[in-house]
């Protein structure tokens, strides 16, 4: 007889299911919270259509709620970015950045991208030494010896796509990736790049594999930070 | 921030009151006390109006200084910029006098008597009354000057013509202060003067003729002017009509962008977050009796399809969309459509969704989004992007499936509207 009843009321219970649905179960989590952003920026759907998405997980928190900022109050310029911060507190923002960036995700194999051992070098005396005659600094002098960014808010340069990189640096020469604010430091930097040495740089961050859980660094030499304070200041660049 | 500005700004001028008004009585002088204490009084009550107008959301640009204007609003007409409304005597309103100022908000005249652009929306701020705009001025006039000049307008010939205006004004401008209707409570006559006058809603609630003007007072909704968003009608209950909501529930939409059955979303949103979230309780209830009160337009937009039965070519080709919404919708939204009351909307029965005008449920398939930040939603659940992921086709189906879906009927979406919802204007 319980076999019985029991067996009416899966039935019944199936049947109720297929009609009305399973009802939605939101967990109370940044991690749901943050699902517009993960559809491009997260790990499943980066292999889509394209790869130009950059990786914000581990990000310094600082850069993260600097640039959220910026594309909200449009100075950064993108706009999908845009639509969906537009109605976003300072306090909401500082939360997604503080999410995002102890979010520890594993770094996906690098990308193969085959260069000649003269770019090789190229790539590597930019990066680690920079140029002095053309006051181009060592990427590494900012962005950290391991190249995994400078807390509070110099991003890492590693896990990025070789187009990602590139669309960056051209946005820089180009007048700044930052709206009317053409003359921060990057795009300065960026300005005194040629075509080549851009091109040297991004295939070889790009290339570079990142294992284990490298953190962001804490050192920056006072005159570099000066020099940048435009973009690593709290305020995120403004007056 | 926001808030927390305001409220210091508020209490600053209290303060600063109650700095003068000591000194002033300290050095035995009371001739002027009374006269400064009420300026402050009044700047603080034209703080609050001005928010209740969203002054800000047209005179700032993003990220810019605020009222300093330089905003570029872009219409059919040509492409208007907000003006500096700063005190800065060279490029602000420093030299603007109480009367002129109402001059403009009433009567649609600049200073030197020129003729405003009704992009400035005249048309609903005449209703403001003078005290009201007085206050204004003063809480404008205790600002900041920011020198910042603004490019010109670029409109399109002939409208660049401005004497033309004469004859729009005669045709569709008529000067006069609200009139409160004895027929109503106090209440809604409060409502109806927030919503008709400085709350200026009928200017995306409406439908505006080839000329840009919007046809009455009576919100029954339309296209926004350089946006890809409909402003649905407030008096039609296939849209947006609240007649058979609660009070309580149309203050809560107002004031936090989210109820168990509808989100703000857009423009909208952003009026929420900029304006409405800090109205007064007794300001928010009245609007809410007054949009409660219009009736239903009759003529307003219906669905645009009725069939009982679909054929079954239409039934398949609504498949093809009912898949995709399984993969990308159906997590958020529910196989039901029922959604998470209050976090994501649903979209069975969903007026948003179903309304003759497809344009919104393009645009936040193409755009997603999130509900504005308040303070009773801090931390709104949001919408992904789809445009990043799906084809114009596959936007097409998904938006046709849930047109059509759980009982939902409403005309298809073709691919060319999903395009024609891409590009300029957000």
């Amino acid at each position: 007889m319980l076999r019985f009843i029991l067996s009416i009321f899966f039935c019944i219970t199936a049947i109720a299911n297929a009609y009305g649905g399973t009802p939605v179960v939101v967990p109370d989590t940044m991690a749901e919270r943050v699902k517009a952003c993960t559809i491009c920026h997260g790990a499943e759907d980066k292999a889509g259509r394209d790869a130009y998405y950059p990786r914000i997980a581990g990000k310094t928190q600082g850069y993260l709620f600097n640039q959220l900022r910026n594309f909200r109050d449009a100075r950064r310029y993108y706009q999908p970015m845009a639509i969906l911060l537009e109605n976003m507190s300072d306090e909401y923002l500082l939360e997604i950045a503080q999410y995002f960036s102890s979010l520890q995700l594993p770094y996906p194999a690098p990308e193969q991208i085959h260069m000649q051992s003269e770019e090789i070098k190229l790539a590597e005396r930019l990066v680690y030494s920079g140029r002095q005659e053309k006051n181009i600094p060592a990427c590494s002098a900012c962005h950290g010896d391991n190249l995994m960014g400078v807390e509070p808010a110099i991003p890492s340069l590693l896990g990025l796509s070789r187009a990602y990189i590139t669309a960056q640096l051209g946005g820089w020469r180009n007048g700044g990736i930052m709206r009317s604010q053409p003359s921060d430091c990057m795009s300065k930097i960026a300005k005194q790049l040629t075509d080549e040495e851009v091109n040297a740089i991004a295939k070889w961050l790009a290339s570079q594999s990142v294992s284990g859980e490298p953190s962001p660094s804490h050192i920056l030499l006072p005159e570099l930070a000066h020099r940048c304070s435009q973009n690593i200041l709290e305020n995120g660049g403004t007056k | 921030m926001r808030h927390l500005t305001m409220t210091f700004m508020t209490s600053s001028w209290v303060c600063a009151a109650l700095f003068w008004g000591c000194i002033v009585f300290a050095a035995d002088t009371v001739v002027d006390e009374p006269k400064r204490a009420t300026g402050m009084q009044q700047a603080v009550h034209g703080a609050y109006l001005i928010r209740v107008g969203n002054c800000m959301g047209c005179h700032t640009t993003k990220g810019g200084q605020p009222f300093a204007g330089g905003r570029r609003l872009s219409t059919s007409f040509g492409i208007f910029v907000t003006p500096n409304i700063t005190p800065d005597k060279a490029t602000g309103i420093g030299l603007w006098s109480e009367e002129d100022f109402w001059q403009a908000l009433h009567q649609g005249k600049s200073r030197d008597g020129r003729l405003l652009y009704p992009a400035f929306p005249y048309t609903e701020y005449t209703k403001v009354t003078r005290q009201d705009a007085n206050a204004m001025f003063a809480y404008l006039q205790s600002l900041p000057p920011v020198s910042q000049s603004n490019p010109t307008n670029d409109i399109f010939f002939p409208y660049n013509f401005r004497p033309l205006l004469a004859i729009w004004r005669a045709l569709y401008f008529k000067a006069g202060v609200y009139e409160s209707d004895q027929s109503h409570s106090e209440d809604w006559n409060r409502g109806a003067y927030l919503v008709q006058g400085l709350g200026h809603c009928n200017a995306c609630h409406s439908t505006r003729n080839v000329l840009g003007a919007s046809q009455n007072d009576a919100l029954t909704g339309g296209q926004i002017m350089g946006m890809n968003w409909y402003a649905p009608s407030l008096s039609a209950q296939l849209e947006a009509g609240v007649g058979d909501w609660s009070i309580e529930e149309i203050v809560a939409l107002l004031t936090t962008g989210i109820t168990k059955r509808a989100v703000a979303s857009g423009p909208m949103a952003t009026v929420i977050r900029q304006s409405l979230q800090y109205l007064s309780q007794e300001d928010v209830h009245a609007m809410a009796v007054y949009l409660k009160s219009l009736t239903e337009n009759e003529s307003g937009n219906a669905p645009g399809v009725r069939f009982s039965v679909m054929s079954g070519s239409l039934r398949r080709h609504l498949d093809l969309g009912g898949q995709l919404y399984e993969k990308y919708c159906q997590t958020c939204h529910g196989s039901d459509g029922k959604g998470a009351p209050g976090i994501y909307p649903a979209l069975a029965g969903n007026r948003s969704v179903i309304m003759k005008s497809p344009v919104n449920a393009i645009h936040s398939v193409l755009n997603g989004g999130y509900p504005p930040t308040t303070a009773a939603n801090p931390k709104p659940y949001g919408m992904p992007p789809f445009q990043q992921i799906l084809r114009n086709e596959e936007v097409a189906l998904v938006v046709s499936y849930i047109r059509n879906a759980w009982g939902n009927r409403a005309s298809l979406v073709t691919a060319v509207d999903v395009d024609r919802s891409k590009g300029e204007g957000y």
